[in-house]
């Protein structure tokens, strides 16, 4: 590498003039950075500075430099939400003192409840209840479309159950607990067996075949499952006893499903909504759950 | 330039200087803020560390890679505070270590996931995700329901993460594995892991089976705990204490 000195040397074919680094006959010219290049540079330098006064930007001893505007993010979020908050206020502000069975007949506002909780269902019950709120008999997710209700199918009641949760942990849940007949002892297999049987039957009522299972199964219902699913199967919504002389089953009605809630028992839990949505959104909730075509 | 350039290239101690005046400032640069980190945690009520089962949980997370796919950063855009909740506080990560915001969402949000879901949906989820969300793509993490659940370094992990800042005491970590036993098993006596973590600890059988703590169970009750603890209906950004008053609180504390 040789050193061409302070003395500046023009290449002969370009007319640029090289750094004076020379490797093996090979010259480096010193073409400047292209100009262009050079002022969005310069243009970025002055954009930071400027950018430094208008934003939040440099730490300082006792914070940071907060900007010429007092922008912060939950500021721009706010300001973002106001127009949608504005036209939501025009109806929730209505709707605020108001029983939900006064919102359920003002037209108006029982559309835009309708609207609101379908969409609010999506995001949060669906997960479990089905996007057609179908529900899932495999895991005990009830079907919210028809009118078997566990916890009371009217306005209120949907709302509380919403609200509290069914053994959530909320102060007020919806608490409930089969036993497990079977697991624990309570009943013999063959008790388990003939309960199974009744149970399956129960729907028919007296069109089901008098057999000697049955029979001792309807001992054992009336002494055991009574208490709380009724006398006569009906169900109990105080206590959350699914009804089980009708063809809807929370876990299932098929022999092998049946046998196997009464040995083990199942605990469905839902979780209380009152913490995570507000209570607007609860309401919208329990009018649209109760439109779907249940509602008592 | 190129002139004076040459008196840097040819004198080696002039370029050393100069590069340790370089580096000096790139690093104060980025040193400096982390020192001021704390002026950007908010100061809201509820945050505590992580219980060793939570804990054990968070570790799974980070195992298989669910970062990947699910973020745990609600910004604050009025969309995603529609659809998750009240945006992510910096304050609601300081004891995760690493932080799991994630960048990329190919499933949902979890930063607010804890008590959206029963304990049931999310084994149920886990296990078989297609059964549950029939258009979801997550693989199915079932193995989770057997693998029973490594608390042989449980105690060590929490004296690591000591090391980094989070403030588990001498009898958090001595009780790291009886803590974690008991959050998981409901019937046994829990008072110790509440009395060290607060009341609202979740104490239960998190995967429904009460006769194995496995890695469903430390999974589970990770997720349930997951943007649970800020007090966030009391906190205002706009009346959160500034800096200054902070530092009065620190120097009282030393």
């Amino acid at each position: 590498m040789a050193d061409a000195g302070n003395k500046k040397e023009i290449d002969r074919v370009s007319g640029v003039e090289t750094t004076g680094h020379e490797w093996d006959g090979l010259k480096e010219l010193n073409n400047p950075a292209p100009r262009w290049w050079r002022w969005v540079f310069l243009v970025c330098c002055i954009w930071a500075v400027g950018y430094w006064i208008v934003y939040p930007a440099w730490p300082t001893l006792s914070g940071h430099t907060e900007g010429k505007f007092g922008w912060t993010q939950h500021r721009q979020l706010k300001e973002s939400q106001g127009e949608i908050t504005a036209r939501r206020a025009a109806y929730l502000g209505r709707m605020k003192g108001m029983s939900l069975a006064d919102i359920r007949h003002s037209p108006e506002l029982y559309e835009f409840a309708r609207a609101g909780g379908a969409v609010s269902f999506k995001e949060n019950c669906a997960a479990c209840h089905g996007t057609g709120a179908q529900g899932n008999d495999v895991r005990g997710y009830p079907n919210l479309n028809d009118d078997d209700w566990l916890w009371g199918g009217d306005l209120d009641a949907i709302y509380k159950t919403i609200r509290v949760g069914v053994n959530s942990g909320h102060d007020e849940q919806r608490g409930t607990q089969m036993p497990s007949f079977g697991r624990d002892g309570l009943l013999t297999p063959a008790q388990i067996d003939d309960v199974t049987q009744y149970v399956t039957e129960l729907h028919k009522g007296d069109a089901a075949p008098v057999t000697e299972a049955r029979t001792r199964g309807a001992a054992v219902f009336a002494d055991n499952c009574a208490a709380c699913h009724g006398k006569s199967g009906e169900g109990s919504i105080e206590m959350g006893a699914p009804r089980l002389n009708d063809e809807i089953w929370l876990w299932g009605g098929d022999a092998a499903s049946v046998h196997n809630t009464v040995t083990n028992a199942h605990l469905g839990v839902m979780p209380t909504w009152e913490n995570r949505l507000d209570d607007d959104t609860v309401k919208m909730l329990a009018i649209y759950v109760h439109s779907l075509g249940g509602g008592k | 330039m190129l002139d004076k350039h040459k008196k840097v290239e040819k004198n080696s101690i002039l370029l050393l200087v100069l590069i340790v005046v370089v580096v000096s400032v790139g690093g104060l640069i980025e040193a400096v803020p982390l020192f001021r980190v704390q002026t950007t945690i908010e100061k809201v009520q509820g945050m505590r560390p992580y219980t060793p089962l939570e804990l054990a949980g968070q570790d799974i997370y980070v195992r298989e890679n669910c970062s990947v796919c699910h973020s745990q950063q609600i910004r604050p855009l009025r969309d995603e505070v529609e659809r998750y909740g009240h945006y992510s506080l910096a304050a609601e990560s300081m004891y995760d270590h690493p932080f799991l915001w994630g960048s990329k969402r190919t499933g949902p949000d979890l930063a607010r996931v804890g008590g959206k879901y029963s304990d049931d949906w999310h084994v149920a989820h886990l296990s078989a995700p297609r059964q549950m969300v029939p258009v979801s793509i997550m693989p199915s993490y079932d193995f989770l329901n057997r693998e029973g659940l490594d608390l042989t370094h449980i105690a060590d992990k929490l004296r690591a993460l000591r090391l980094v800042g989070v403030p588990y005491t001498d009898e958090m970590i001595e009780n790291a594995y009886n803590d974690a036993m008991a959050q998981a098993h409901p019937e046994t006596d829990s008072a110790g892991l509440t009395e060290r973590y607060g009341t609202k600890v979740q104490v239960r059988a998190f995967d429904g089976n009460r006769d194995m703590t496995t890695e469903m169970d430390a999974l589970v009750a990770y997720l349930q705990v997951l943007g649970t603890l800020a007090d966030i209906r009391n906190y205002n950004p706009d009346l959160a204490p500034p800096a200054s008053q902070d530092k009065a609180r620190e120097g009282e504390g030393k």
